[in-house]
């Protein structure tokens, strides 16, 4: 399991991450020797095994739906790197 | 012995007895954050002035009699759990300058526990290591070795525990992260059954592994200290709404008729040759304590590593994308929208951080998504149907909490699986969601070996009944760092 260069930076643009030019030889030793590592799940034979996706049986835990006061605007936008108002400001999508 | 040595059952006695006053406790503490924290570098922010008030309340309640078993005492908090008005930064520079606007369900408890906050503790960034090496902020020190590391990722909670900064401290455990910094410096340290202690308000890495827990100077505060943190909570929907005992009930010094098994995968190839000698001996204490013991196998053990590396990831993967630079936190301002979230992200996650959300990114991507995460949650079922085996037959097990002594600084930063495979002893218990304690056990050329018990599900009564006899006929947690 080799990831390549171009493998590598096609995860950082799927994670939203850019990486200098040194991670991006450095991540792709790594992830490449522990994939490697992680090809011995392969040998487990899991024919007919469900997946768990977590411990707890627990399903589908609904409360009743009333009504409760929320943060005010204020304390939620105090950490905003950016404002306008009671919203967040954010760079334009669309060009 | 001096009052920041004291336990919280000590201390509390103390505290209701008016030998000491919470304000004198709250002072020593701080006192000894001064003189200790330049060498072990354990928190992030010491809440001192917080902490005075918070004591001064609780000298009143104690004063008018309405004290309770943690009015007063003081603790250190794992900076990822969200204090109100106090900086939560996950030792990310993501979060450097982060201050919640709401409190933590745990740090709710606390405080009407009227106890008292004296600092946030240093952690691997985002709770992801096993060494606090990889804190953006500053590494933290072994009290025991200060060359060496305190065990990640709650190096802080446990290095202000064994170093006498406060009485007792939260961590956080996802594959270990609470019980190998505990072995690791010589303090109890205990993971409870997922669903056991709500979330709520602790900064998510991996959802489904994730648990908060007590790191103690002995089993009794750990018992006192999940009395209080333990529960369900509307606000976190995996959190199970079962009855909390009180946990201090279970804690009798023997143990005839309980049956323990000894996992030989725990036993691994590279495990140093003195935690072995450490755990034989500490297998026979549990004998002489009335234990029938017997070697058993749990085959799937070996594949625990990779289960863990696949999910944990895949989970902060997705958790982690929230971080994008417009609600909080680090925003780095560039010309576009796309170019501002990756620079964002570029400089505000450390080298560890993004190798998992890579490696996370990877395993859930379309193309790799059954290969590796379907099939890592389809052996994660094998690993968890072994252990409802193991449990019809013992009421707990025993393995080591980690194959090796707290290595040095800087000695496995290079090489990821290296670093991973600290974390094989305890990664399965996260897996399985059940509860695991680490207590120490011993020590090699003075340095801290834990064991830890397993339990089942909701076995938390029994795994500190074993604990508290194996802890009350040795004398290794009495034994303090120097710092």
């Amino acid at each position: 399991m080799k990831l390549s260069r171009e493998e590598v930076l096609h995860i950082a643009r799927l994670a939203r991450v850019a990486l200098t030019e040194a991670e991006i030889t450095r991540f792709s030793e790594q992830l490449s020797n522990l994939l490697e590592h992680f090809e011995i799940l392969q040998e487990v034979d899991t024919e007919d095994v469900p997946p768990t996706a977590q411990s707890v049986a627990l399903k589908s835990v609904m409360r009743d739906d009333e009504v409760a006061p929320s943060l005010p605007p204020d304390d939620i936008l105090a950490n905003a790197p950016k404002r306008e108002g009671d919203c967040f400001r954010v760079r334009a999508v669309l060009e | 012995m001096t009052n920041m040595q004291l336990t919280i059952h000590e201390a509390s006695r103390r505290l209701k007895e008016k030998q000491i006053s919470s304000t004198e406790l709250a002072k020593d503490c701080l006192e000894r954050i001064r003189q200790a924290e330049s060498k072990v570098h354990a928190l992030v922010t010491v809440t001192d002035e917080l902490a005075l008030e918070q004591a001064r309340r609780a000298d009143e309640l104690i004063a008018a009699g309405d004290a309770g078993p943690l009015t007063g005492i003081p603790i250190v908090i794992k900076d990822n759990m969200c204090t109100k008005g106090v900086r939560t930064t996950c030792s990310s520079k993501m979060l450097e300058n982060f201050v919640p606007p709401y409190d933590a369900t745990v740090v709710e408890k606390i405080n009407a526990q009227n106890m008292v906050t004296v600092g946030k503790a240093n952690m691997d960034e985002f709770a992801m290591g096993s060494s606090t090496e990889n804190s953006a902020l500053f590494p933290t020190s072994n009290p025991w070795d200060l060359s060496r590391v305190p065990g990640g990722s709650s190096g802080g909670s446990a290095v202000a525990v064994a170093a006498g900064e406060t009485v007792c401290a939260l961590g956080s455990d996802t594959g270990g992260s609470i019980r190998q910094p505990a072995g690791f410096c010589s303090v109890v340290g205990m993971k409870p059954t997922y669903g056991r202690v709500s979330r709520y308000g602790l900064v998510a890495f991996a959802s489904s592994l994730d648990q908060i827990g007590p790191l103690t100077q002995d089993v009794t505060d750990c018992a006192i200290l999940l009395n209080i943190i333990a529960g369900d909570d509307k606000r976190d929907s995996t959190s199970v709404p079962q009855p909390v005992p009180d946990y201090t009930q279970c804690l009798k010094a023997d143990l005839k008729g309980l049956r323990l098994g000894v996992p030989k995968e725990y036993f691994v190839e590279g495990m140093q040759a003195e935690v072995n000698t450490a755990m034989r001996a500490a297998i026979g204490k549990l004998e002489e304590l009335g234990a029938e013991v017997e070697e058993i196998s749990l085959p799937h053990t070996p594949y625990a590593l990779a289960v863990y590396y696949i999910i944990a990831p895949s989970e902060a993967s997705a958790n982690l994308a929230r971080y994008d630079g417009v609600k909080y936190g680090y925003s780095y301002e560039a010309k576009s929208m796309w170019e501002s979230m990756e620079k964002t992200r570029e400089n505000g996650f450390g080298p560890e951080v993004k190798r998992r959300i890579m490696l996370g990114t990877y395993a859930l991507s379309a193309g790799y998504y059954d290969a590796w995460y379907v099939k890592a949650q389809k052996v994660r079922t094998l690993i968890r149907r072994e252990f409802d085996e193991a449990f019809k037959k013992y009421d707990a097990l025993v393995t080591p909490t980690s194959p090796t002594v707290p290595f040095k600084i800087g000695e496995k930063m290079d090489d990821p699986l290296q670093m991973y495979l600290s974390d094989i002893c305890t990664l399965p218990v996260n897996i399985a969601g059940v509860p695991g304690i680490s207590i120490p056990a011993g020590f090699a050329d003075g340095l801290p070996i834990g064991m830890q018990v397993i339990g089942k599900p909701f076995g938390e009564e029994t795994i500190l009944k074993v604990a508290h006899a194996y802890e009350q006929a040795t004398e290794w947690h009495k034994r303090r760092a120097e710092v």
